[in-house]
């Protein structure tokens, strides 16, 4: 089970789209996975074939859990047995530690929060044997690990209720609360501001605009996406990700997009390669993006892998924008309106589109001098649209 | 076409945009970007979705004439092709 998010601890599975011995890409969507922000598709990062599916539809399974076992390419048989998960019973805490990688691996010790499971041998067969999950149980032996007799109560109990009453938007809401928490528990933030003088990019965009057949238009935002990414390879620092103690920087920049949600709620998916697309394969895919994530047909792979969030909330009449970063992302990047004001060119006061870049960055990982520089570079980028 | 007749395609297009919103409740004189939370690229695609439907290609410059149910029919009534 992928961690979509840094707010997400688990995941049902709503349904396999491959079985045992078909033939698997890399790439290709293997199943449909049911999250607190939406219903997401699996990818899988290998290719070979379909040795076990070890989870059912509808079980819900830990962030971790192997969902099933692929047969690589040129490599030998799996040798280690790799027993069906147990079922949930318990809503998890949420991991301090995202796991962050979405390939089909191993499952990681079955632990809640930072915590070591305490359980015997014995305690853990009854436990499976009986289908209780032993996460959710309590233990009453020494240092609270859990004994046999804990697993006949838990079994005699019998599963705790089903998660009542909250639907998908307040589930939502309760995950951004715990990932927006987290975020400002764990990272220093410092935040910028700059004005960006827009007259170049819009006149610009209105041009190329005219020029277009309207399916081929462009949006504001995508202008906006393309300068963050050019940007960040001059200060590639901010496109990193800090996990445990260790800053990793990232060499492909995945910029997130925020998106609201009609029902409420927000989710920042990736435009993959951000820099590397030209600026009318950006605005197909971010258009493409912005529609299925209201439609509730995300990947993966667009959950798990941004590396920077930029959000956006100009059409909203907001004038700035300093936003809580996305762990384990390092930074995020706002825009606001464009408003009309008087501005100083060449000696002269004239009325100019002006919008205000924010920038909120994590201090672990760079300084104010850095993030100045790099909210400079985005500026430097919108004064010359076509290169974008 | 009727006026009518293209205030329901108009209703239809606004339909796929935002699927939640009761389009019965819509003010016809009323922004429908305050009434639907519309945002740029809903507009772009309401513009494709016209375009689509009527065969009409709406200059951005033009856009703001859209701002409402009742704009966006008198200019689709007088831009109809012959």
């Amino acid at each position: 089970m992928p961690q979509l998010g840094a707010d997400m601890t688990a995941g049902k599975l709503l349904r396999w789209r491959k079985k045992v011995g078909d033939r698997v890409q890399r790439g290709d969507i293997i199943a449909d996975v049911e999250t607190d922000k939406a219903d997401i598709e699996i990818e899988v990062f290998t290719t070979g074939v379909i040795e076990k599916l070890l989870v059912q539809p509808e079980e819900k399974v830990p962030v971790g859990t192997v969902l099933a076992v692929i047969q690589e390419d040129g490599k030998p048989p799996t040798a280690k047995e790799i027993t069906p998960p147990l079922p949930m019973r318990a809503v998890q805490q949420p991991a301090l530690t995202p796991i962050p990688s979405v390939e089909l691996q191993p499952a990681a010790p079955h632990e809640a929060g930072a915590a070591r499971l305490r359980i015997s041998p014995a305690a853990r067969k009854l436990a499976q044997d009986l289908g209780v999950d032993p996460t959710s149980v309590a233990g009453t032996g020494p240092e609270g690990r859990i004994t046999l007799e804990d697993v006949h109560k838990a079994a005699k109990e019998g599963p705790p209720p089903v998660e009542a009453g909250p639907d998908r938007a307040a589930r939502m809401r309760q995950v951004i609360a715990a990932a927006m928490a987290r975020s400002k528990r764990e990272i220093p933030h410092y935040y910028l501001s700059t004005t960006i003088d827009m007259s170049r990019a819009l006149a610009w965009l209105t041009k190329e605009n005219l020029k277009r057949s309207v399916e081929d238009r462009l949006v504001y935002g995508v202008l906006l996406l393309k300068a963050v990414a050019l940007a960040l390879r001059e200060v590639p620092e901010l496109n990193s990700v800090w996990k445990g103690s260790v800053v990793t920087s990232c060499p492909d920049v995945h910029v997130g997009v925020a998106v609201s949600l009609r029902g409420g709620g927000l989710v920042a998916p990736a435009l993959h390669y951000t820099d590397q697309l030209t600026i009318d394969e950006l605005m197909k895919k971010f258009r493409d993006l912005v529609q299925r994530t209201r439609a509730g047909l995300l990947r993966s792979s667009e959950l798990s892998d941004p590396t920077i969030t930029v959000t956006s909330l100009g059409e909203q009449g907001v004038e700035a924008v300093f936003g809580i970063i996305y762990p384990p992302q390092v930074a995020l990047v706002g825009f606001g309106k464009i408003v009309e004001r008087p501005w100083s060119c060449e000696g002269q006061i004239v009325s100019r589109p002006l919008t205000t870049a924010t920038l909120s960055a994590d201090h672990r990982v760079s300084d104010g001098h850095r993030g100045g520089l790099f909210l400079a570079a985005i500026d430097h980028k919108l004064q010359e649209p076509e290169k974008l | 076409m009727t006026r009518e007749q293209i205030k329901d395609i108009v209703l239809r297009v606004l339909g796929r945009i935002a699927p939640e919103a009761d389009l019965t409740r819509i003010k016809p004189a009323a922004r429908l970007r305050d009434q639907l939370d519309i945002d740029s690229m809903d507009l772009l695609n309401f513009v494709i979705g016209l375009h689509k439907e009527l065969n009409i290609e709406i200059p951005e410059a033009e856009y703001p004439k859209l701002a409402t149910l009742d704009g966006c029919v008198d200019y689709l009534m007088s831009h109809q092709k012959a």
